[in-house]
């Protein structure tokens, strides 16, 4: 599958961003973490924007945006759909929780029910954009019981890393958080060795002999219906990743969890300011490594329609 | 509605007989000329005579050679829209422009609606579905909607372009939602086959197989060549006379 920047940099951002959103609705709405203002102000700033950015960044992968109101019709068949109202009806609770929060400096009563509410919204947004891909049979890859927990591990952890440089950042760092945060790295490491180990044994039952009816023998393609690429092989017959992809792969391990924990397990014994900027590096680090690791996702995944080109 | 409806009143659609097909792509034209005036209009080219062309189509023919323990064979294969029985196509839309129609389950895009996500083009396993770049749309095989129920055509010419094209009698369109069709009686007959049914998009359109191979092919030119003998005849001494 082609590997849209606009689809790798939304699924990456707002995975982020609802992990983020996701821990400080239920940390901050229950107390764990003091109403600080700029704490508050660059925490929900920093979880709205990467969730608003993507979404935006979505809407730009369409080829008319202007009727992108339409896709909030149809939630009762479409993950899409779903996705698109969740992500909409998260920004209610969680613009009234980053109200309650950071400008009123409350954690109690109708502050922590929004808090809980933009939680919930943000794991059920989550759940739907990996339901997109999960849902699709033509794409093995995706189709599997490893992509929806994958986005939602995913999810956590890099919103996890996100809290603890924010929370070092104001020299407010617990060893709790900094412990659930490698953690949480260390299960999106095992769980995307996992994956990967999992599609290289994939064995796919549809091949260019019940894509084409023919039964029996080899069917080879001779010659394809047009001489140039079309809109089926840009968008689903992308291979450049399949022939680097030992390197990429070891590109996100580094990027995306290997660097992380070391740095993060580096913070435990160190005061602030070198807690923070550990802490800061990590996120960077993951950040970048993960949109290595969704552009492998698109890259790597192959589309049936490409057996009708013998690809 | 992307939801599906429970029953459809008939099923149209096609059967492609793999047997006589010959590739000749008279029906990939056809289906062009028809369709960038019809129901999706216009089916866009871009850089139609550059080195780069491309474009919109809804029919291709692709070639290929199938391999058995009973010899080799070229195979032409024409792939379009199936009008599957549950197409993901339409249930992935967020939008509504997808739909499969309840009368003849005819699966159609609402251009009006549709924003250009292509998520139903990543649904569809035999890639129906083709973005229009220029119009930002996505646009399919309507099986020629608006041909078949078309009062201004002559009777015989309310078939699928590609059907009214096709010059060796390989594409035949029906109900095949009636058993009594006579389509449906054509792959009953011929063991007609539907693509990649392990996924379970229930295809309407079926395919029928190539025939089975026969040696009859193999004698047939061969006595002309055989040598003439020497010995008797005229023809022995013409033989004779000409080898001097």
């Amino acid at each position: 599958m082609h590997p849209a920047f606009s689809v790798v940099f939304f699924t990456t951002a707002t995975g982020a961003g609802y992990g983020l959103l996701a821990l400080l609705g239920v940390l901050a709405g229950q107390g764990f973490v003091p109403p600080d203002f700029w704490l508050g102000l660059v925490g929900m700033g920093l979880a709205l924007g990467l969730i608003s950015a993507g979404l935006l960044s979505s809407a730009g992968h369409l080829g008319r945006p202007e009727r992108a109101w339409r896709a909030f019709s149809q939630w009762h068949s479409s993950w899409l759909s779903r996705e698109g109202l969740a992500s909409v009806a998260t920004f209610v609770p969680a613009g009234l929780f980053a109200v309650g929060w950071v400008f009123l400096g409350r954690t109690n009563g109708w502050v922590a029910v929004a808090g809980l509410l933009a939680a919930v919204g943000a794991v059920a947004t989550v759940c739907t954009t990996g339901m997109i891909y999960a849902s699709l049979k033509p794409i093995a890859q995706w189709h599997s019981r490893f992509t929806l927990p994958g986005y939602l591990i995913f999810s956590a952890m890099s919103g996890s890393v996100l809290l603890n440089a924010l929370l070092q950042a104001f020299a407010l760092g617990s060893t709790i958080v900094l412990a659930g945060c490698v953690l949480l790295t260390l299960l999106g490491w095992g769980w995307k060795l996992a994956n990967w180990r999992y599609n290289d044994r994939l064995e796919i039952p549809t091949n260019a002999n019940t894509a084409t009816g023919l039964a029996g023998g080899t069917v080879r393609s001779l010659e394809w219906p047009h001489t140039e690429e079309n809109y089926l092989l840009k968008e689903m017959g992308f291979r450049i990743a399949r022939k680097h992809k030992a390197r990429l792969r070891q590109i996100t391990q580094l990027l995306a969890f290997a660097l992380p924990v070391s740095l993060l397990i580096a913070a435990f014994g160190l005061p602030w300011p070198y807690a923070a900027v550990l802490s800061a590096l990590a996120t960077s680090a993951q950040f970048a490594g993960m949109l290595v690791e969704r552009w492998l996702f698109f890259a790597e995944a192959k589309h049936t329609v490409t057996l009708y080109y013998g690809r | 509605m992307t939801c599906l409806p429970a029953h459809t009143d008939k099923k149209l659609g096609l059967v492609i007989d793999l047997d006589t097909c010959v590739g000749c792509q008279a029906c990939v034209t056809a289906c062009k000329e028809w369709n960038t005036g019809g129901h999706m209009a216009p089916l866009t080219d871009i850089d139609p005579y550059g080195g780069d062309a491309d474009g919109v189509w809804f029919n291709r023919v692709h070639s290929y050679e199938h391999l058995t323990e009973m010899g080799g064979r070229t195979v032409n294969f024409p792939r379009s829209c199936l009008h599957c029985e549950t197409p993901a196509c339409v249930t992935v839309c967020p939008t509504g422009a997808s739909y499969k129609r309840a009368s003849d389950g005819i699966v159609l895009v609402d251009e009006d609606k549709c924003i250009g996500c292509k998520l139903c083009s990543w649904a569809c396993p035999y890639g129906a579905r083709e973005f229009d770049t220029d119009v930002g749309v996505m646009k399919k095989c309507t099986l020629c909607v608006d041909r078949i129920y078309n009062d201004n055509l002559a009777e015989e010419d309310r078939v699928p372009a590609c059907v009214a094209a096709c010059p060796t009698s390989a594409r035949h369109f029906g109900d095949l939602g009636d058993p009594a069709s006579a389509i449906s009686q054509l792959v009953a007959e011929r063991g007609g086959v539907d693509l990649m049914p392990e996924l379970g998009y229930q295809p309407t359109n079926k395919y029928l197989p190539p025939r089975a191979h026969t040696q009859r092919a193999v004698s047939v030119p061969a006595p002309p060549l055989e040598p003439v003998r020497a010995e008797g005849g005229f023809l022995g001494w013409v033989d004779r006379m000409l080898s001097h």
